[in-house]
Order: structure tokens, then sequence, then C-alpha cells
């Protein structure tokens, strides 16, 4: 297979890609812009709806302290807090 | 050669958009976010899968699938942590590189050199640590699988122990440490490796598949060459496997002393992984026995005078005993046919045909026992990070 044709067929996968994206656009709120920024370096978005509306405050915090300890993600304390209270607002376990 | 191998896979389908459709038989058990979430892609190479998200790409294969023993390769599940997948460029020139401080010398092997050497053959269950998580209760969060992060296929390559031994396995050895192509974004994250026990490394069933169902390996599930580790979970089953370590001391990372590990002594172990236990948790290793009925699906219509109940069971290479059927959510069970076994490891095949049922909903489940007397539990053994959920799976149909 020629080299043209290779070029092609990548570039093809790449323009299916984001037709096959995350389903709905994460909800307005503050702190929407740092999480997009944030997250979206490493993965796509819906890991975030996928798990919602379950996790407790803590647990939302946890998993935002995971990726900045475990795996390295370059978010400061500011942008880590507005980060968990979105995520708190728009995704966490209903209170009871 | 490779490029052009891995051409076939892409091209065939490259022309068919994404697809979004609703998937009423989607367990109502899942977290409410994931099923919004889920839905039903077609990326190239495979038939529509469910896209629990696309980067890294986490693909679910659809409960129909299950129907049969073997899961083809264009319905095979796709699971990746880290979003840097390796494409047909990166792939080109593709060597697996075998070396350590207990190798007694460095060896790589090219595609041919790899097929120059005895090759075997078996069919086993390749299935995520995490698979049915998202039906956990309660819900822990991770990637929200439903039922299928499996797939059985027959895998064909030489034995991993061939391969080491071209290399020298000095006594000193105690794992051997994988590593595949794929790579996280950033240079912060810590990359995908993992190790294995020496035993289990040399174990008989222990290869590296070159072949999956009779073809080359699919890109997204590890083109050209995986490790299989028939009885643990696939954690192991390193794709696009490139580095091989023998090591004299055991590997120190994420993905192995903090990642897929359960609390110590909670779940059956046949193969200890000693040289990364410690007292409070484990290394995940052997799957639980565990059974899904693949037809009828959740919410289907099915005949008042009699049908016919299919799906698989599999253990970690123990052998199904028995599978039992309940079709009035679990008041009364009746022992299923078990059509031939196609190996240890391999998904076994059931199937009951009901008497006639009267008109309404009827719940039904599916419960497996294996040969070593291991069953199904009424309730998950909770863990934090949602592995070995095997409670017996219930659905609900419709009697017409």
């Amino acid at each position: 297979m020629n080299r043209p044709l290779v070029r092609f067929l990548l570039l093809a996968c790449c323009v299916i890609s984001p037709a096959a994206a995350q389903r709905a656009p994460l909800p307005p709120g503050p702190g929407k812009d740092v999480v997009e920024a944030g997250c979206a370096t490493c993965h796509s978005l819906s890991y975030i709806p996928m798990n919602s509306r379950f996790l407790t405050p803590e647990v939302w915090k946890a998993e935002v302290t995971k990726m900045r300890t475990a795996f390295g993600a370059p978010i400061d304390d500011d942008a880590a807090n507005a980060i968990i209270a979105y995520l708190v607002a728009n995704f966490g376990a209903p209170s009871k | 050669m490779l490029r052009r191998d891995v051409l076939v896979g892409v091209g065939a389908l490259v022309g068919h958009k994404a697809s979004a459709a609703t998937m009423p038989w989607l367990s109502p058990d899942l977290p409410d976010g994931t099923r919004t979430e889920a839905h039903l892609v077609q990326v190239p190479g495979k038939q529509p899968l469910i896209q629990l998200s696309d980067r890294p790409p986490n693909l679910e294969t659809p409960v129909q699938a299950f129907r049969t023993a073997i899961t083809p390769n264009d319905q095979f599940f796709v699971r990746y942590h880290l979003a840097g997948i390796p494409d047909a460029k990166k792939l080109d020139g593709w060597k697996l590189e075998i070396g350590g401080d207990a190798a007694e010398r460095s060896v790589a092997f090219g595609m041919q050199q790899l097929n120059d050497l005895p090759q075997t053959e078996i069919i086993a269950v390749c299935q995520c640590s995490g698979n049915r998580r998202g039906l956990c209760q309660p819900h822990v969060p991770g990637v929200e699988w439903g039922y299928g992060a499996m797939g059985c296929a027959t895998w064909h390559g030489p034995m991993l122990r061939d391969v080491l031994k071209s290399a020298g396995i000095k006594p000193e050895a105690v794992e051997i440490w994988l590593n595949g192509v794929d790579e996280p974004v950033l240079a912060a994250t810590p990359a995908f490796h993992k190790s294995l026990p020496l035993a289990r490394a040399l174990a008989d069933e222990t290869i590296v598949a070159t072949s999956m169902n009779g073809a080359p390996l699919p890109l997204l599930n590890g083109f050209p060459a995986r490790l299989i580790v028939p009885g643990w979970t696939s954690t192991y089953w390193m794709k696009h496997l490139s580095n091989i370590t023998i090591s004299s001391k055991p590997i120190d990372n994420f993905w192995m002393t903090k990642a897929y590990r359960v609390p110590a002594g909670m779940f059956p172990v046949a193969d200890p992984f000693t040289t990364q236990n410690n007292a409070q948790t484990w290394p995940i290793t052997g799957m639980v026995v565990n059974s899904l009925i693949a037809s009828p699906i959740a919410g289907e219509q099915v005949d008042r005078s009699g049908f016919t109940i299919r799906g698989v069971a599999w253990d970690r290479g123990n052998g199904i005993a028995r599978v039992d059927v309940s079709l009035d959510g679990g008041n009364s069970w009746q022992g299923a046919l078990l059509d031939r076994e196609l190996g240890r490891f391999a998904f076994r095949t059931f199937r009951l045909a009901t008497g006639p049922l009267p008109r309404g909903t009827a719940e039904l489940r599916v419960r497996a026992t294996s040969d070593s007397k291991e069953t199904q539990p009424d309730a998950w053994k909770v863990n934090p990070a949602g592995y070995h959920n095997n409670v017996p799976q219930r659905l609900t149909v419709t009697v017409v």
C-alpha cells in the first residue's frame, strides 16, 4: 500500500473521531472552562458524566487528587478547587 | 508488511460513519450518567460497540455477541488506559525486545522470528478486571462497564517461555516485566507497564499471540502481538507488546503497586503473585466464576409457548461444572445444558429450553458453578476498584 493512501486512511480516521466523541457537552457553570482545559488534556470528558451521579464531594476530590499526584496532571491548587466545585455541583451524588 | 496488515483492518470500514442508537437493553443497574453517556459507535475495523469514552477508546461488546463461544474480532471489546495509542505508522518497524538484569543476553524479535518459533494455540477468555464495574452496588468510580468488557478468542503464537529462553533466564529472575507501544499523553504520567511472576510467565498457556481467530490482531486489540495470560484478568494481557524485561526485582510502579489490587484474601487465588503482595492488598490475578445470558436480551418479547435461553459461562481455568437458570427472579432454578468444552479457559456455551410461561414479565437469572465448587455469590464482595463483580446477572423479559 502506498504512502499517500496511508496518509488518506489515517486522515479519514481522524475525521471520523470527532463524530464519535463525548455524547453531550458539559453543562454550563463556574469552573467548566477549567475542567475542559485541565481534564481533556489526557482523556475525553466522557469520564465525568459516566461517573455520575453517585460520587460524594470527598470522592470527587480524591479523583482530582489522583489525577494530580498519580498521573501528574499539571493542575495547581486553585484550578483543582475549581474543578472539584464544578464536578460536585454538576455531577455529584444528590445530597440526602 | 506491518503497514499493510494494519490497513486491512483500518481500511475495511473507514467509510462508515459513527452511529448513535438507543440501547433499551442496557442494564438499569448502571449509573444514570453512564446510561446517558454510553452510545453505539462504529470505529474502523469494528461493528458498532458501546462507547464509554473515545480518548482513550473504551468500547464494550453488546451482550448479543455472547451467543457463541468465540467472540468475533470486529466485536471484541477495546480497553486502553492512556490516550497515546499507536497507529499504523507508529507500529511500522515494530520489534519485540527482550533483556533485563536477569537475562543472559538481549534479543529482538520481528514478526518473522516470532513465527519461526514453535507455535501454539489456545481458546481463552480475555476479561477486563473491571468488567461489570458499572453494575456494582454501591457504585465505585472508574470506567463504568456493563457486561461486555470481555471476549473469547482463539489465540495463536509462540509460548512466552520460548521467547524468554532465547534471551536466557538467570536463576535470580523473579518477575517478567511487560511494556507495550501505547504511552501516556504527559511525560509525568506513569506508562502502563505490568509484570508477571516467573512461574506464570513460564506456564504452557502463556503465549505471545500474533493472531486472533485466524487473523492478525485488530489494531485496537493489540496488533501486532499481545500477551495472552489465560485465567488471569486482561490487565496482564499487554497489547502492542514491545519490551520484555527479565528481572531479579519486583516492578515498582503505579499500575502494579497502586492499581489493579484487591483486599488481601478476599478472592480465591490459585497461583499467588507473592512478589507483589502486601499485608493489605494483593494484585488481582485469576478470574472468578461467572455467566451471562445473551439470548434473550433485556426487554425482549418472548413467546409464552416457550423459548431457548442461551449464553456463556467461564472461570479461571478450573472448568464449568454446571449452569443454573431461574425464570422467576431466583425463587427456583433449573440446570441448563452445557455444550462441549472448547478448553478450560474458554467460554462454555449453555442453553435451556423453557416450558410454557404465563404472560407478563419474567425475571431471568443465571448462575454458574465451577469444577472447583466455586459459585456466584448473591452479593458483590465490595472492593474499592470494583473488581470481580460476578453477582448473577438478572434481566427482565416480556412473555407475550
